[in-house]
């Protein structure tokens, strides 16, 4: 099992949410969160006073999945998130030692 | 803590002697405003009048509680959003007190040119007229000179005390926008109370009141130009310069916690204005309809006016700026209002939202002090743009009466007149703020210390915070 981390624009979370279903996704976690990269921030400006926020907002995903299907995942991620321009974000993919589902008690695959 | 332990020993001392006064005051009150009655036809009442000032009066009440409130709360950072609501929130219970024990007769009795005098102490005979649930006759404040005349209304009494009121509650309360993110609760208690009787009553007396020195030289100010905002503008920068500017000033990002409560708070500032202009007419009259036409025009014309001069300099028109623009109009008309026509309100506005543009994004930053929202580049750059245009363009037939058939036309004369206003008030309320802020100081201190600051008054002031 793998773990899918992918931290993407605010705008793309439905577009990489449709394209994860079709591939058998079952669920995925969201967070919000704030990061820079090579963007770098923004410059805001209130009354002349200018305030430069090297904090953007990007959305996290996070998604478990079976190890077949993770180059299909990192696929589709990075086709529905893309838009060719700096600060489109990263995926990290890390090993997953186990999982269970709290209701059931069913292990690993089955739990995912 | 020793200290602000002892004044509120002192002020617990004095409040019962206060109150053991009251029912000697109401005692006596209906004799001598029974014989003034039988002496003169006394003025009559008028329902459609006293309807629209208590209308007014609600309204201006709600330009405070909650519309500067948020305006204010709106623009301060997440951690001093709740100290900030509770300012004006607190100012409003402060000076109502403040106003019906003393503030009120300081500033509506005769006196003399400079200071009401003490009849209306506790509102004493304010209730003189009150015959089967109604007065008798309509409200008249007497100049006490001989050939200047009184003040006529065709209100109760009651309605012309409450309407002031609301008046006497912002204009404390928007000086401490200057200061925020910074000042002690206490202080802002003990200074407020202070403030209000010392500075503001006076200077109401000087321009409202018959026998003030300022109405008698023949000073234009419809709703409080000078009264209301040079007077707060000119004490917010002095609170600036006294207090200091904040912890990270120019280094950390200030930026506002929530531009839409300062938007609320700026559009209920703009409805409850149409109380404060055209409730100034003190009658539901032609004068007020026309305070009302020029105060939405000069408005709508500042707001327009900020907002192309920041896209213009700036690249972007913002939010903060259009609702900056505005509430520099709604200063700027507000001495003008029932004085001029709608062609000078929209010159009004389009200065007042160009120059408080200039000085609130570049005339602070290049002399350096900290106005955190703008109060002096606001209110009071705004508050002089519109006294001395009032000089410029009144309308005389706007302010016409019997007495005076030409009413007070702009011209040469009436700007000098209007620029002495301008400077008295920017003098007295400049000194008098300092001294009352050395009081202060030396009765709690002044300032949060910079640890406290750095936490946010929310949890240090008041042990809450916004969610």
């Amino acid at each position: 099992m793998k773990l899918i981390m992918a931290i993407i624009k605010p705008f793309k979370l439905d577009d990489v949410r449709e394209a994860l279903t079709p591939l058998g996704v079952q669920g995925l976690t969201v967070s919000e969160v704030k990061g820079f990269g090579r963007q770098k921030g923004q410059t805001e400006i209130y009354r002349g006073a200018e305030y430069h926020v090297s904090f953007l907002p990007k959305i996290k995903i996070e998604v478990v999945v079976p190890d077949d299907l993770t180059d299909q995942v990192i696929e589709a991620i990075t086709k529905a998130a893309h838009t060719g321009k700096i600060g489109d974000g990263k995926i990290f993919v890390l090993d997953i030692e186990r999982a269970q589902r709290i209701r059931t008690g069913e292990h690993d695959s089955e739990a995912l | 803590m020793k200290k602000p332990l002892n004044v509120w020993g002192l002020s617990a001392l004095l409040l019962p002697a206060l109150l053991l006064a009251l029912p000697a005051f109401a005692d006596d009150a209906a004799a001598p405003a029974a014989a003034a009655a039988a002496a003169a036809a006394p003025p009559k009442l008028d329902s459609g009048d006293t309807a629209w000032m208590l209308s007014s009066t609600a309204l201006v009440l709600l330009m405070t509680i909650p519309g500067l409130a948020l305006f204010y709360g709106g623009m301060v950072r997440k951690k001093n959003v709740l100290a900030t609501l509770m300012q004006s929130f607190a100012i409003t219970c402060i000076v109502t007190i403040v106003w019906t024990v003393a503030g009120y007769s300081i500033a509506f009795t005769t006196g003399n040119a400079y200071f009401g005098d003490f009849s209306r102490i506790l509102l004493n005979g304010i209730a003189g007229f009150i015959v089967k649930g109604n007065d008798t006759q309509a409200f008249v404040l007497a100049s006490g000179i001989k050939d200047v005349a009184d003040m006529s209304t065709t209100i109760p009494e009651t309605v012309y005390m409450m309407f002031q009121m609301t008046f006497a509650i912002i204009t404390p309360a928007l000086i401490f926008g200057a200061v925020a993110d910074r000042m002690k609760f206490s202080a802002v208690v003990i200074f407020v109370t202070l403030w209000s009787l010392l500075v503001y009553s006076p200077i109401a007396h000087w321009v409202w009141a018959p026998s003030g020195w300022a109405n008698q030289m023949g000073i234009l100010d419809f709703a409080g130009g000078t009264v209301v905002h040079i007077n707060a503008g000119i004490a917010g920068l002095v609170c600036c310069l006294v207090l200091g500017k904040r912890v990270g000033y120019g280094s950390d990002n200030m930026a506002p916690y929530n531009l839409a409560y300062a938007v609320i708070g700026a559009s209920l500032l703009w409805v409850g204005w149409f109380g404060f202009n055209a409730g100034s007419a003190t009658a539901a009259n032609g004068r007020a309809g026309m305070a009302m036409s020029v105060t939405q025009i000069a408005t709508a014309a500042a707001a327009l006016g900020w907002m192309f001069a920041e896209w213009i300099t700036k690249g972007k028109p913002s939010v903060l700026g259009a609702i900056s623009g505005a509430v520099a109009g709604l200063v700027a008309i507000t001495p003008a209002s029932g004085f001029v026509l709608p062609g000078g309100s929209i010159v009004i506005g389009v200065a007042a939202g160009v120059i408080c543009f200039w000085s609130a994004t570049s005339l602070k930053h290049l002399l350096g002090y900290d106005d955190s929202l703008d109060v002096f580049g606001v209110h009071c750059v705004g508050g002089i743009v519109g006294a001395l245009l009032t000089g410029v363009f009144s309308y005389g037939a706007l302010s016409a009466t019997d007495a005076s058939p030409d009413g007070s036309p702009g011209g040469l004369d009436q700007l000098k007149i209007q620029a002495i206003g301008v400077a008295s008030t920017l003098v007295y309320s400049g000194v008098m703020t300092f001294i009352l802020l050395m009081v202060t100081k030396a009765l709690v201190g002044l300032r949060v210390d910079a640890e406290e600051e750095r936490e946010g008054l929310d949890i240090v002031l008041h042990g809450e915070q916004v969610f």
